[in-house]
C-alpha cells in the first residue's frame, strides 16, 4: 500500500491526542475529544479543521481561449472575481469525477479546489480537456488549508485578521494578508453554520492553528464531526453520494449544471434528462436512534428499492439520518421506508433537506 | 460478587444466580461516542456467547453478547433515552441487563479482571 500522506499539522495533532486514521491516501485526525462534542462546539461556537490534505490548482491563462470555460458543469468565465462556485467535473457517461469549488482570483486567474483522494485524477483529467496545459499548476504541496467554522467563527476572525473579514458575503472571498503572508479567507465550508475558508502558505498553517487554537472559543474538530456536520445539511461527500457511475442528475444536484453551454458529460446528461433517471437521490430521517450506514439496503413494502450512501446519528435531531439512491418511485416525500442490513433493521421516513435548519450558515 | 470478562470486552458480575452484564470501559472508550443501545427483551432466553443486544456509536454498530446463559429478567431502560450512561460509565450505570439462572460452572469460560488487562495488553 501507497505510504500515507502527512499535512503540516500532523505533530500538532498527536500532540492533542487526537485519533488518526487514513482518509483519501492522506493520515488524517478524526477527533479529538469526542465527534459529538466537536459537533457541538462547531453548531455553537467556532470549531477548527485542519483541510490541508485537499487538493488546488492554479490557472492562469484566458478562461475562454485556454478550454477551462468548457471543462466543469459550470461555467468559470461568468464568475466575478472575488467569487467562487460549485460544480462537477464530469465523464463522458456524465458520471461525477469529482464536485469542486472554482474561485475567480482575477481575470485570468482562478484556483479549482478537489477532494484529496481524486487529486491527482483530477488533474490529469483536467489538462487533458484544456488546449493548453501549461496554464494549470498543481499548487496542493505549497497550499495549506484550514477551516474556521460556527456562529463565533465571524467576530474571531475579524478580531484576530481585521474588519476587511466582516463584510465577506456567502461564497464571496477576499485576498488579504495573514502572519504575513498572502491568504485567501472565504466565506465557504462544510458544515451549514457560519464559517471560512483560509488558504495560505502550508509552511505558515501551523502557526495559524496554534493562534487560533489559543483562542478559547475555539477548539479543534475532525473528520467524524465534519462527516456528522455536512450529513446534517444533506451535502454531498465524494466517494459515498457521489462517484464515476453516479452523475449529478441523478445525485440531485441538477442546480449546480448549466445546460446552456457545453461540457463533458453533457450528451449523457441531457439522454438522462429525457429518459428520466433510473435512481435517484432520497433523504430519509429514521424513527429511532439507530443510525444508517454506507450500502445498507432501503427496501418498501418489504421490495428493495435501493441503497444508502451516507448515515448517521444527528446530534441536533436525535435520530438516524441518511442518504440514499433508490427508484424514483421510492423517492416522493413521507413515503416510508425500512432500512436493512443483517439483523439491523430501521423503519424510515422520507424528508426534504437540509435535515437541520438551525444553522447559522447564512447570518 | 465475581466479575468476569468475555474475549468480545462484555463484562458480567455474578450474585448467585443473577448477573448484571454491560461492556467493559475498554470497549465503550474504543466505540466512541454511544448513540443508540438495542436492549434485549425481558423473558429473553440466551445462551453465552450468543447475541444478547446490540450498540451503536458514532463510528460503528456492534452485537454485543452474553457471557453467560440465563433469562433476561431486568434491563437499564435509562440507555433508550441516553445512550451517553454507557460512555460515562460502563461498568457502573451503563450496564445493559440482568440475567438470572445463571450457571457456575460457565464462569470458567471467561477471564478475571486480572487476565482481561492482560489480554488488553496483548491487543
Amino acid at each position: 500500500m501507497e505510504e500515507l500522506k502527512a499535512t503540516p499539522l500532523r505533530a500538532d495533532h498527536e500532540n492533542l491526542k487526537a485519533l488518526m486514521a487514513p482518509f483519501g491516501g492522506w493520515l488524517m485526525p478524526i477527533q479529538y475529544s469526542g465527534i459529538i462534542a466537536e459537533h457541538r462546539w462547531c453548531r455553537e461556537k467556532a470549531a477548527l479543521f485542519d483541510i490541508c490534505h485537499m487538493g488546488e490548482f492554479l490557472f492562469k491563462g484566458d478562461l475562454v481561449a485556454d478550454g477551462l470555460e468548457e471543462v466543469f458543469t459550470f461555467s468559470v468565465s461568468s464568475i466575478p472575481v472575488g467569487r467562487s462556485r460549485y460544480g462537477f467535473l464530469l465523464n463522458d457517461a456524465g458520471g461525477v469525477i469529482d464536485d469542486l469549488i472554482v474561485f475567480r482570483l482575477a481575470e485570468d486567474e482562478a484556483m479549482i479546489v478537489v477532494n484529496a483522494a481524486t487529486t491527482d485524477n483530477d488533474f490529469a483529467v483536467i489538462r487533458s480537456r484544456l488546449k493548453n496545459p501549461t496554464v494549470l499548476t498543481d499548487i496542493s504541496a505549497r497550499t495549506g488549508k484550514v477551516d474556521l467554522q460556527g456562529p463565533l467563527s465571524r467576530e474571531i476572525m475579524v478580531e484576530h485578521f481585521g474588519a476587511q473579514i466582516r463584510d465577506i458575503p456567502f461564497f464571496k472571498f477576499i485576498k488579504t494578508s495573514i502572519l504575513g503572508s498572502d491568504a485567501i479567507v472565504s466565506r465557504t465550508g462544510y458544515t451549514g453554520e457560519l464559517g471560512y475558508e483560509i488558504f495560505l502558505p502550508s509552511g505558515k498553517v501551523a502557526e495559524l492553528w496554534r493562534l487560533l487554537l489559543e483562542d478559547p472559543r475555539v477548539a479543534p474538530a475532525g473528520l467524524g464531526a465534519r462527516d456528522l456536520l455536512r450529513l446534517e445539511m444533506g451535502y454531498s461527500l465524494y466517494g459515498n453520494d457521489l462517484d464515476e457511475q453516479i452523475t449529478p442528475l441523478t445525485a440531485g444536484l441538477s442546480s449546480f449544471v448549466n445546460m446552456n453551454k457545453e461540457f463533458v458529460g453533457r450528451a449523457a446528461l441531457e439522454r438522462e434528462s429525457g429518459q428520466g433517471s433510473p435512481r435517484v437521490k432520497v433523504a430519509f430521517k429514521v424513527d429511532s436512534r439507530r443510525a444508517p450506514r454506507h450500502f445498507y439496503q432501503i427496501l418498501q413494502q418489504g421490495e428493495e428499492v435501493g441503497v444508502v450512501t451516507s448515515g448517521a446519528f444527528s446530534p441536533m435531531l436525535a435520530c438516524g439520518i441518511g442518504l440514499g439512491l433508490v427508484k424514483p418511485g421510492a423517492a416522493a416525500l413521507g413515503t416510508r421506508l425500512t432500512i436493512k442490513q443483517d439483523r439491523v433493521e430501521m423503519e424510515a421516513q422520507v424528508v426534504e433537506l437540509p435535515f437541520y435548519t438551525g444553522g447559522s450558515l447564512r447570518s | 460478587m465475581a466479575k468476569f470478562y468475555t474475549k468480545e470486552h462484555e463484562w458480567v458480575e455474578v450474585a448467585g444466580a443473577q448477573a448484571t452484564v454491560g461492556i467493559s470501559e475498554h470497549a465503550a472508550h474504543e466505540l466512541g461516542d454511544i448513540t443508540y443501545v438495542e436492549l434485549p427483551k425481558i423473558g429473553k432466553s440466551v445462551k453465552q456467547f450468543e447475541t444478547l443486544a446490540a450498540i451503536e456509536s458514532v463510528k460503528a454498530a456492534s452485537d454485543i453478547y452474553s457471557p453467560v446463559s440465563g433469562k433476561v429478567a431486568e434491563v437499564n431502560q435509562a440507555l433508550d433515552a441516553a445512550p451517553e450512561l454507557v460512555n460515562q460509565g460502563a461498568e457502573s450505570q451503563g450496564w445493559i441487563c440482568r440475567v438470572e439462572g445463571v450457571n457456575e460452572a460457565e464462569l470458567g469460560a471467561l477471564m478475571d479482571a486480572a487476565a482481561y488487562a492482560e489480554y488488553l495488553k496483548g491487543l
